[in-house]
């Protein structure tokens, strides 16, 4: 990069990655548990994509029940700490509690979970389900984010002999390596993983399917296999100097900064990050709190186009990211570094075929940000060669696994999917749902006498 | 501008907001304090026989995050010699002409002993005294307080050596621990008290410790009964207050106690008779300061009744107080919930669900839950409007005229005079004919 932004001391990465929402202490949680109406039926859990019973586990923290209130949770949620602390709850279970309706403060969901569930954790995770009897039948999960996790833990405590496949050296999937630091630190994840590990799942690490194990191997192990292998790389900008140094990907820069190895972490002086959605926006706050003097989003549309959530808008605002709207990237500028980036001001013209206005470009209007780095956010695509390489099942236009929406059974009956791969990219809690639904579907699959109907 | 000055059974004083006999009460410093921060008066904490307290004296109850919902206590009386009490006494009296310093007492059962401190008390300059008959706690095993107060003879015997020396007005104040508050009251009355206060405290363990299974409060691991109070209290402080109040036989002014945390609360127990108010636990939680409130709520609240003194609606709500054979059975309520206002919490649905009449239906609405009321089914209980977390979300609806009006005495009288036994039949047939079915 031609400018790195100068390093920070020590305590002010720490300040800077700090949480942004402080974990309650036990009087707090059990004031806020004590607010709760306790509604019946409640809307927070409706809106729950893994439906939680919330106003029962909230009921629990304020009675005592702390066990109790973890075991509520997991009976959903096999990821619930993640969940706590990286689900947009503004949009989902906080967002549907009834204060909203009678103009008052909704109840914080996520950090009582965060608070039942980190007690679980201090406590040792003392058991809260009793495993049925091995029933003899074996299943391949890949992948060991949220999805594969769900999976494992429900086929596991069913009493499967569950193998997850992990490339990564370190587990976890997103829920490890996707999510920023100020919202949730590495090894929360890994604790998720390990109370999964204890069900008796065999967790094996750097093990790449297609390469280490060839598919056929990994079909012919198991009575059945989930891929729960999430999305790829992001896709090219194609503009001219994409190759330029200082241009990366906004999921390889998320990955470094999750190592909590800040120092090594280079991030230009000032940093263009390209696309509005709440991935850009971690990717830009990161490079902001690692030392960037200068940190811009630039997206082609307008803010109510983006994809990014208000509050992580707001998130990024307060950190004093600059926003260029209706703003597209035309080139790279640079010798071998990144030194700017051209853009062109854009207008919004009729929706698109999905309802989104097009943005058409001013034409003369082109400008120049001088940069030293270039984030690529603008999605990422699935992992069509991984995915075409297994036998019988079948993808969408986008590329995405195509699975049945009850038994999350694939094309080929005895694989299965779950997560990003299959939704081209939803939140954590969406994948865990979708991992505990598929365990429901392959044994059910599996519960099927062979040659019977 | 309103007056809220009052006079209890002879003692005056500019507001009615009295500290009442209790460790907040328990020297000059601290009474002199509560003057200067508007207090109309102060039941001095009762001063007599030596004794000495343990250290851990308070059991608070804690209810849904709410701190000292409860307080209970096993203090004992002033654990200072009645020398200093007494000079404190005359000194704050002096200080603070205006104000009413009321002097609780408890001695011994011994004729000349209360001859003895009731003269001495007198030459203080004070207001009145109160008779501690209620102390339920420490005292009542020695055969002072609750012990006096709970047998109408000992209430009576002691009242009158009081009286027959006394030159000040004496008010005798009650114990809640009796089955019919009535009988001492009358005996206080018959012996020459001037005026009642009540309630003192109701005999309580505030909890067991789960760990340790030690009571609350603990001391040294031993525990026992103490005097509870707090706003939980409040409603049977009011109630007894009501029985005292509506009593013929007793017809005497009332200092009124229990559970009292604000003007609200003071005129409530106004309204069912009280002339003055004693206050303790809340102060306990808050300090003296919250006599501001106190004076400035009750005063723009009269204001805004038009109401320019507290004679105007002291016993007020006396009349309203009757038997259940009196009340209307045909005064037809119902529930009505205002869907604009209903927020889908759904608590009005599962308490009339699971523990009332199953009349409210629990439907989906463009992907909200909907609650409505089965009116034909609904018989008025008014529960779903108590769970209700929104104002005026759900209403209870008055939906007869009014010309149906039968009470359950004119019930049975309407049976007897024509001959009819009051069974299931009957009533049955009285119910269909108004409409009312019971399922």
């Amino acid at each position: 990069m031609k400018n790195i932004a100068p390093k920070l001391p020590a305590e002010q990465y720490e300040k800077n990655f700090m949480d942004l929402h402080p974990p309650f202490t036990n009087n707090s949680a059990v004031a806020e548990a004590n607010r709760c109406l306790y509604c019946y039926d409640s809307p927070c859990m409706k809106a729950c994509p893994t439906h939680i019973d919330i106003s029962t586990f909230i009921k629990k923290i304020s009675t005592g029940n702390l066990l109790g209130s973890a075991k509520t949770i997991y009976e959903s949620n096999w990821v619930p700490l993640t969940c706590a602390k990286a689900c947009p709850v503004a949009v989902l279970c906080e967002g549907a509690c009834v204060f909203n309706a009678k103009g008052e403060r909704p109840i914080e969901i996520g950090r009582l979970q965060r608070f039942a569930i980190e007690n679980y954790f201090e406590k040792d995770m003392p058991a809260l389900f009793q495993k049925l009897p091995k029933n003899g039948k074996s299943v391949g999960i890949v992948g060991s984010g949220p999805a594969g996790l769900a999976c494992s833990a429900e086929l596991s405590l069913m009493g499967y002999e569950v193998t997850i496949y992990e490339a990564n050296k370190i587990p976890g999937g997103l829920n490890t390596w996707g999510i920023a630091p100020y919202k949730m630190r590495r090894e929360d994840s890994l604790k998720e993983v390990e109370l999964v590990k204890s069900f008796g799942v065999d967790l094996k690490t750097e093990v790449m399917i297609g390469k280490t194990i060839t598919v056929d191997d990994l079909l012919k192990k198991h009575d059945a296999v989930f891929l729960g292998v999430g999305l790829g790389e992001s896709p090219q900008l194609s503009i001219p100097g994409e190759d330029l140094t200082g241009v990366v990907g906004a999921l390889d820069f998320i990955e470094k900064v999750k190592t909590e190895n800040w120092e090594d972490v280079h991030v230009g002086k000032s940093v263009a990050v390209i696309g509005a959605g709440n991935t850009s926006i971690d990717a830009a706050t990161e490079a902001k709190r690692l030392g960037a003097d200068h940190v811009y989003i630039i997206y082609r549309r307008s803010d109510i186009e983006m994809s990014a959530y208000d509050f992580e808008y707001e998130l990024a605002k307060k950190d004093g990211i600059v926003f260029h709207f209706l703003t597209s990237p035309k080139r790279i500028i640079g010798k071998d570094f990144v030194e700017g980036i051209e853009c062109l001001k854009m207008k919004l013209g009729e929706p698109d075929n999905r309802g989104k206005r097009k943005s058409v470009p001013i034409p003369g209007s082109e400008f120049i940000i001088p940069v030293d780095m270039i984030i690529k956010a603008i999605g990422q695509e699935t992992k069509s060669n991984f995915l075409s390489s297994i036998p019988k099942i079948t993808l969408d236009d986008e590329g995405c696994v195509i699975v049945d929406p009850t038994t999350y059974q694939t094309n080929n009956p005895t694989i299965f999917a779950g997560g990003d791969c299959i939704n081209g990219g939803k939140e954590v809690v969406n994948a865990a749902y979708d991992g505990k639904r598929a365990a429901y579907g392959i044994d059910k699959f599996l519960s099927i006498p062979k040659g019977g109907k | 501008m309103v007056d809220l000055s009052i006079n209890c059974a002879g003692i005056k004083s500019p507001n009615p907001f009295w500290l009442a006999s209790a460790p907040p009460s328990n020297s000059a410093y601290q009474n002199c304090k509560a003057f200067e921060q508007g207090w109309g008066g102060t039941v001095w904490k009762t001063i007599g026989e030596p004794v000495m307290n343990v250290f851990n004296r308070y059991g608070g109850l804690d209810y849904n995050g709410q701190k000292i919902f409860g307080l209970n206590n096993i203090e004992l009386i002033s654990d200072r010699p009645i020398e200093i009490n007494l000079k404190e006494i005359a000194e704050t009296k002096k200080l603070w002409p205006d104000r009413a310093v009321v002097v609780s007492l408890m001695v011994e059962s011994k004729r000349e002993t209360w001859h003895e401190i009731v003269k001495r008390t007198i030459d203080t300059g004070c207001d009145g005294i109160e008779l501690n008959y209620g102390c339920p706690h420490g005292m009542s095993e020695r055969g002072m307080g609750a012990a006096v107060g709970q047998v109408p003879e000992y209430c009576k015997m002691i009242t009158e050596w009081v009286t027959e020396v006394s030159t000040i007005p004496v008010l005798v104040k009650l114990t809640p621990n009796v089955s019919n508050i009535q009988l001492p009251a009358r005996a206080a009355k018959a012996a020459g008290a001037h005026g009642i206060s009540l309630i003192n405290t109701i005999n309580s363990i505030i909890g067991v410790n789960l760990d340790t299974f030690e009571l609350r409060p603990n001391v040294g691991g031993l525990g026992g009964h103490g005097g509870y109070a707090g706003p939980a209290v409040k409603p049977i402080a009011l109630h007894l207050l009501s029985q005292v109040a509506i009593d013929t036989e007793v017809n005497l002014p009332i200092s009124g106690i229990g559970g009292i945390s604000n003007w609200r609360d003071a005129l409530e127990f106004i309204l069912l008779g009280a002339s003055s108010v004693q206050v303790c636990t809340a102060v306990m939680h808050y300090g003296f300061r919250i006599v501001e409130d106190m004076i400035e709520g009750m005063s723009n609240w009269m204001e805004s009744k038009g109401i320019t003194s507290l004679d105007q609606i002291r016993g007020k709500s006396l009349s309203r107080i009757n038997d259940f054979g009196n009340f209307d059975l045909l005064n037809k309520t119902i529930a009505r919930i205002d869907q604009k206002k209903c927020i889908h919490c759904n608590l009005c649905y599962i308490a009339c669900e699971d523990t009332a009449h199953q009349c409210i239906d629990l439907t989906e609405e463009n992907g909200n839950s909907k609650t409505e009321v089965r009116e034909k089914d609904c018989v008025g209980c008014a529960l779903c409007s108590l769970v209700c977390p929104v104002e005026n979300c759900i209403s209870m609806v008055r939906i007869d005229d009014g010309s149906a009006s039968k009470t359950w005495n004119q019930l049975n009288e309407e049976f007897r005079k024509s001959g009819k036994q009051m069974t299931w039949e009957n009533l049955a047939e009285f119910q269909h004919k108004h409409g009312i079915e019971i399922h």
